[in-house]
């Protein structure tokens, strides 16, 4: 109370009264005064500034130490993971499985590990070396013990093993012996469906984890998709059956030693989505163990070859159904028109000549059922080269299908460099255009679905993709009920099961020898199939490469007595699989009751 | 008056430390339970895996072929086959009322509505 100064007045009176009395003037004293006040407020300021300052200072040290001392802190502790975070779903970061449409396991993981030596720990390198040889039976005692007493320090023993190894592996107790974990990819159901699933392999690797890479197939399709750890809980499921693919497998398998071929190939495809619902190569091979690519002899040979995707074989008279639906696509021909097929055709060198002679005219229905070569050249020479190579276009036969698999965009169908008048000609029955079995099955899946354009897709997806009609719906029936009366009357007979209505075309065609002329005695037999002929569901193909019937005086080679009596085997044992059961006009106990008695 | 106000003061920070105290001794023992959890999470997922690659493994279908094949005696497996399939009218359905039986005087005892185990 007592520390407020005494406030200046700007006019004292008493120096203002002694002024006057001198007769100075008043207001130099005043502005005097002000003058004073002034500096006075200047230098108020000022402190309070160096205050502030000064406070200012003080604070940004606190923070500089505090933020020192957290450095600090930090640096000096051991680290530590937060433990309050939500690390649910973190833990399965796994390789995500492979199932098949019901959900049935292809490929899932399993623990394991690996083994390395680091040799500045061994304690016993010759006792280890000899223990490890009796555990693994594939390693030699003299070599690791020379790599153990080499110049390396770190040395791998096995990528991966099994439990038990493991455990010998610990009791042999030397110090030096370090096991790493490892997620192996395993593929319980074995050989089956090894050609979809290709196989997986580790990639970069450290002591502590690997990553598992695929290598081939659906695996490597879908790498980054399986090793996402967002999706690693949801499997990815194919559009294979295993009972069917196992089915088939066995089946084909049997019919393969039994005709003595050297390799077959199944496609099974619905036919109004494209899903495979089977997809078979044989000579297969085991994923879990998977072969080194050959170093010698034809790619081809090698189990590790899809018959089926990367087959490119000329597919023969399979391929006459297309010419036959091109032409009453045009409105060329019904299937009444009656066809002049007096052979043979004659182009320069060549000659177009039929199996059997069939006589002078055949209906364009009888040439599909009796499958004559010249009556479908004769159509082919009706629709032109180049409609001819549009339409094959249409249905995917000159490029590379597109499919789920790496493997399948090497495919290309070989196709003639100049598409001639004699090319129409011998392409209409199978000749001197190449495809694979799988681009066969589309082709059908568009006749077996009324016209429209399908893509073959290993996914299942439920959904058809996008329709795109190739072929009308009555053009598309016609065909059927030709492909149909191949099975009833024709060159097929054998494929009939009953209660299924097996349609198809068979396919008979010489193997390309190493100078490029044909072989006599190699042919790739093909029978693509459509079942139910009442209610398309389903295409199937089946081919084989060098087959040869030697039951009978000579050896028959035909499709019809190869590939044709294997997939009504085929279709016989996974239509109830399939779910589809008979149907035939009667009543179906009082067939069986029929046949008996007669 | 004052010094009471002090004993109060100091008394209520002496409280309020040791409440902040516990609540930390229980946060953290919460989290080693939780991570605990997510650790016994973990192992059980993995044999899940395992479990299940085991049941794939055990239900390939070449081992039930052979299995099949080697119980044929006492099983009679064979491939479902297209003359397997029935019709509905095959069936055969319960009545639709089941004969009364005189049991004679004998106790009837309601089974059905009792369970198995008394819980």
């Amino acid at each position: 109370m007592t520390d407020i100064p005494l406030r200046t007045p700007l006019r004292p009176l008493g120096r203002i009264l002694s002024a006057r009395a001198k007769g100075e003037d008043t207001n130099r004293i005043e502005r005097e005064n002000i003058n004073k006040r002034q500096e006075g407020e200047i230098e108020q300021t000022r402190v309070r500034a160096q205050g502030r300052l000064l406070v200012l200072g003080v604070v940004f040290i606190c923070l500089y130490f505090a933020i020192a001392l957290r450095v600090a802190l930090l640096s000096a502790s051991e680290p530590t993971e937060p433990r309050s975070q939500q690390a649910g779903a973190s833990i399965v970061a796994q390789r995500a499985d492979i199932v098949d449409r019901r959900g049935r396991i292809l490929a899932t993981n399993m623990d394991t590990h690996s083994l390395y030596v680091e040799t500045t720990h061994l304690v016993d390198p010759k006792g280890t070396a000899q223990a490890l040889s009796k555990v693994f039976l594939d390693l030699d005692a003299k070599r690791l013990y020379s790599a153990f007493t080499g110049k390396r320090k770190f040395l791998w023993i096995k990528r991966k093993m099994s439990p038990e190894q493991m455990q010998a592996a610990h009791d042999i107790g030397d110090p030096g012996l370090r096991f790493g974990p490892r997620e192996m990819r395993l593929y319980p159901n074995g050989r089956l469906a090894a050609h979809v699933l290709g196989g997986a392999s580790f990639g970069r690797e450290g002591v502590h984890a690997a990553e598992v890479v695929g290598v081939a197939g659906i695996e490597k399709t879908f790498d980054k998709r399986l090793r996402d750890p967002g999706q690693s809980g949801q499997p990815l499921e194919l559009s294979l059956d295993l009972s069917v693919q196992a089915a088939i497998e066995q089946v084909l398998y049997g019919g393969m030693k039994l005709l003595n071929a050297k390799g077959a190939a199944a496609v099974l495809m619905e036919v109004h989505t494209g899903e495979l619902v089977s997809l078979v190569s044989l000579p297969d091979f085991d994923p879990n163990n998977r072969p080194n690519l050959p170093t010698k002899g034809q790619a081809a040979d090698s189990p590790l070859f899809n018959r089926a995707v990367q087959g490119v074989y000329e597919l023969g008279s399979t391929f006459k159904i297309f010419a036959v639906a091109q032409a009453m696509e045009l409105g060329l021909v019904a299937p009444e028109t009656v066809v002049d097929i007096r052979g043979p055709i004659r182009w320069g060198k060549y000659r177009i000549s039929d199996f059997h002679n069939y006589g002078k005219e055949l209906s364009v229905e009888d040439i599909i059922i009796k499958s004559s070569n010249i009556g479908t050249a004769r159509i082919a020479t009706m629709i032109g080269a180049e409609r001819q190579e549009n339409f094959l276009g249409s249905l995917g036969f000159l490029e590379p299908i597109y499919l789920e698999m790496v493997e399948a965009s090497g495919a290309k169908p070989l196709v003639p460099r100049h598409w001639s008048e004699l090319s129409t000609m011998t392409i209409s029955y199978g000749h001197g255009l190449s495809a694979t079995p799988l681009h066969l099955a589309t082709g059908y899946a568009t006749i077996a679905n009324g016209g429209i354009k399908v893509m073959p897709t290993l996914l299942h997806k439920g959904d058809p993709k996008e329709a795109n009609r190739v072929l009308s719906e009555n053009v598309a029936a016609a065909s059927l009920n030709m492909l149909r009366r191949v099975v009833t009357e024709g060159t097929a007979s054998m494929g009939e099961v009953n209660g299924y209505g097996v349609a198809g075309k068979t396919g008979t065609a010489d193997k390309p020898g190493p100078e490029g002329n044909y072989e006599k005695e190699k042919v790739i037999a093909t029978f693509a199939s459509i079942f139910p002929a009442y209610d398309p569901k389903y295409v199937l193909v089946v081919s084989f490469d060098e087959a040869e019937d030697r039951t009978g005086s000579e050896p028959r080679r035909t499709a019809g007595w190869t590939a044709v009596p294997v997939t009504a085997e085929i279709i016989s044992r996974i239509a109830p699989l399939l779910g589809l059961a008979p149907q035939i006009e009667k009543p179906f106990r009082n067939d069986i009751t029929q046949a008996s008695n007669n | 008056m004052r010094s009471f106000l002090y004993i109060i003061m100091f008394n209520a920070v002496m409280g309020l430390a040791y409440w902040a105290y516990q609540e930390n001794v229980h946060t953290q023992r919460e989290l080693a339970n939780v991570q605990d959890l997510h650790e016994s999470i973990g192992k059980a997922r993995n044999r899940l895996a395992i479990l299940r690659a085991e049941w794939a493994y055990q239900n390939r279908p070449r081992r039930l072929q052979d299995l099949a094949d080697l119980n044929y005696e006492n099983l009679q497996l064979l491939p479902l086959r297209a003359d397997h399939f029935g019709r509905v009218d095959e069936v055969g359905f319960p009545p639709d009322s089941f004969p009364v039986f005189d049991l004679g005087g004998l106790e009837v005892i309601e089974v059905a509505q009792r369970g198995g185990i008394d819980d």
